[in-house]
């Protein structure tokens, strides 16, 4: 179980607003975490504190492929993002760092901006400690989850290809 | 249970006699592409994993297009890194400044991408090659680099929304017009993980340029990719251009699809995305007389040819209006060409136009066209978000190249018919 503060944002939380295009040509995780979120939020970057959670509405990650997106959020120290949905490059590239992101439209329409919430990622099970409330979110494909397991893409494929030599 | 025809190209590519939506594959690619924003990245993941070979030195493409002519020395940076790499490998369709185009436009001009392929892209607008029968896909940099690394990668089968289009464009009207109504009738997630299957007598009457422009903003609905039928336009497009063999798929009769969308392209007029999302859409006579301050006219969506002659013909003997600053790109090098032979270059700067090298420059407000505070652009890009082009107080209208050049001409948002 895991427990963090919440930064809650709306739908359709674009990719050029988590990290805009200006600053992509400096693309270490250091430099992009300044510039997190900061056209939606602009002291985000400042106040955020590792451990924190970051909640949006539907679609959220939607719009450009840059990876510099998950990259940005986790640099910052954010630990998950809870959404209603998530835009499917979004989804995909989350999965691909070994980045933990949960679907869940119930947890992301009743959790607050500054609640505390625990998430147990084994299970899915969000709880918001601030109202008691308690959500499931949908579990990830096996498949998938062992991506997320392996630590990203890149160290599932290792493995799988070394299996296969 | 029959396939769509995205799911019939997945299945072909995983080794399979059939698929269905939902279902986890590993299929073998075709193309894998990264430009000077996403290919860094990359290279750094590849890296860093331990791989040291590429898969297949002709199916990796690494286009320098986003941030070139360099604006800075940090994207000088980047490019080199994807030059190094590219040099290293021997990587064979490898663009850069004097022979890049934007990369959409790019890969199909110069054949890389063909009916029947399977490419993924690290951009988002990799969707555009749907226009020719493929299935195409954006995905981030890990993707891209376990696709050089493997030549595979991990796809969930989409399901589909059919969209079915009926008639023929009224004058004026274009490819753009139809992917705004369209994402303004769905929104920017009304085929979230899902494929959009264009289809109907009406595709006959779309060129090929309008079916670009529309299979590139798939994405803006939230799609993972739009695909168009190939057809007689689409065999003489790739004549000549795609110079190996190619497989034309056709969805089953009995496909299912989640949805049915129906369009008649006569009853559509020209279309405007407010800002700040491109499902924010009102024809241009509902928003005509909104003042302007830059009109952009280019990017992977509407910098080809077709669209810089509609452009041109309506600046033609005009000039653009005092105040506002039209910047004109041309997606690639041939068409920067065919403007110059044809006489579009000289319409366009002796409007008042600045005419820029291809690039995505402002598209994504990286150079080349930002704004500042309180700043409105008509553009025919293909995203409004706040801050895309520039200030998070600046304001960007998404338009078709002929309401961009007519807008120019008048100083606020028009439609062409104003002009006539």
């Amino acid at each position: 179980m895991y427990t963090g503060k919440v930064y809650k944002y709306g739908d359709n939380v674009d990719t050029d607003v988590i990290i805009p295009a200006r600053y992509l040509n400096a693309p270490s995780p250091d430099e992009l975490a300044k510039h997190c979120m900061e056209d939606i939020d602009a002291s985000f970057a400042t106040k955020v504190q590792p451990g924190d959670i970051i909640v949006g509405g539907a679609n959220f990650g939607c719009g450009s492929s840059r990876e510099h997106a998950p990259i940005a959020i986790r640099a910052c120290g954010v630990r998950c993002v809870i959404a209603a949905s998530f835009a499917r490059i979004f989804y995909r590239n989350s999965i691909n760092i070994g980045f933990p992101i949960l679907e869940c439209p119930e947890a992301a329409a009743a959790i607050q901006n500054g609640d505390t919430v625990s998430v147990d990622f084994d299970s899915g099970l969000i709880r918001d400690e601030t109202t008691g409330q308690e959500f499931r979110a949908t579990a990830l494909p096996p498949f998938i989850g062992r991506i997320v397991e392996d630590g990203g893409l890149l160290p599932y494929l290792k493995a799988r290809l070394e299996k296969e030599a | 249970m029959g396939m769509t025809m995205t799911q019939k190209i997945l299945a072909a590519h995983a080794g399979l006699e059939n698929v269905k939506a939902g279902d986890l594959i590993e299929a073998k690619l075709d193309l894998v592409l990264g430009n000077d924003v996403t290919t860094p990245v990359a290279i750094d993941v590849f890296e860093k994993a331990g791989f040291t070979r590429v898969f297949d030195k002709d199916k990796i493409a690494i286009v320098l297009d986003h941030y070139t002519p360099c604006k800075d020395i940090k994207s000088a940076q980047l490019c080199k890194t994807a030059r190094d790499f590219a040099r290293k490998h021997a990587i064979t369709h490898f663009y850069d400044v004097g022979q890049v185009g934007i990369e959409h436009a790019l890969l199909p001009e110069k054949g890389i991408v063909g009916p029947g392929e399977l490419i993924i892209g690290a951009d988002s607008h990799t969707c555009t090659y749907g226009a020719l029968g493929a299935f195409s896909t954006g995905v981030g940099s890990t993707d891209m680099a376990a696709g050089m690394a493997a030549g595979e990668n991990w796809f969930k089968v989409p399901s589909a929304i059919k969209v079915v289009l009926t008639g023929k464009l009224r004058p004026w009207v274009s490819g753009k017009d139809v992917i705004l109504h369209l994402i303004g009738t769905i929104g920017v997630d009304g085929a979230l993980y899902k494929s959009l299957e264009f289809t109907g007598e009406g595709v006959s009457e779309l060129s090929m340029d309008d079916r670009f422009t529309i299979a590139n903003m798939a994405i803006e609905a939230g799609a993972k990719n739009g695909i168009f039928p190939v057809d007689d336009k689409t065999i003489e497009y790739i004549s000549g251009r795609v110079n190996r063999p190619y497989t034309v798929y056709e969805a089953d009769a009995d496909a299912e699809y989640e949805r049915v969308v129906e369009i008649d392209l006569s009853a559509l007029e020209s279309t405007v995305a407010l800002p700040h999302l491109p499902s924010n859409t009102k024809t241009v006579k509902e928003v005509a007389g909104m003042n302007i301050d830059q009109v952009v006219i280019g990017s992977c969506t509407n910098g080809r040819i077709s669209d810089l002659r509609i452009a041109a013909q309506i600046l033609k003997g005009r000039r653009v209006a005092e105040g506002v600053r039209c910047i004109v790109i041309p997606a690639t090098q041939e068409i920067y060409m065919q403007c110059l032979t044809e006489g579009l270059t000289q319409t366009f700067i002796e409007a008042g136009c600045a005419v820029s090298t291809p690039t995505c420059g402002p598209c994504l407000g990286g150079h080349m066209g930002c704004m500042c505070e309180g700043e409105r652009a008509v553009t025919t890009t293909n995203r409004n978000f706040v801050g895309r082009m520039g200030h998070v107080k600046s304001e960007v209208v998404l338009a078709s190249p002929a309401v961009a050049a007519a807008s120019a001409v008048k100083g606020c948002i028009a439609s062409p018919e104003e002009l006539d």
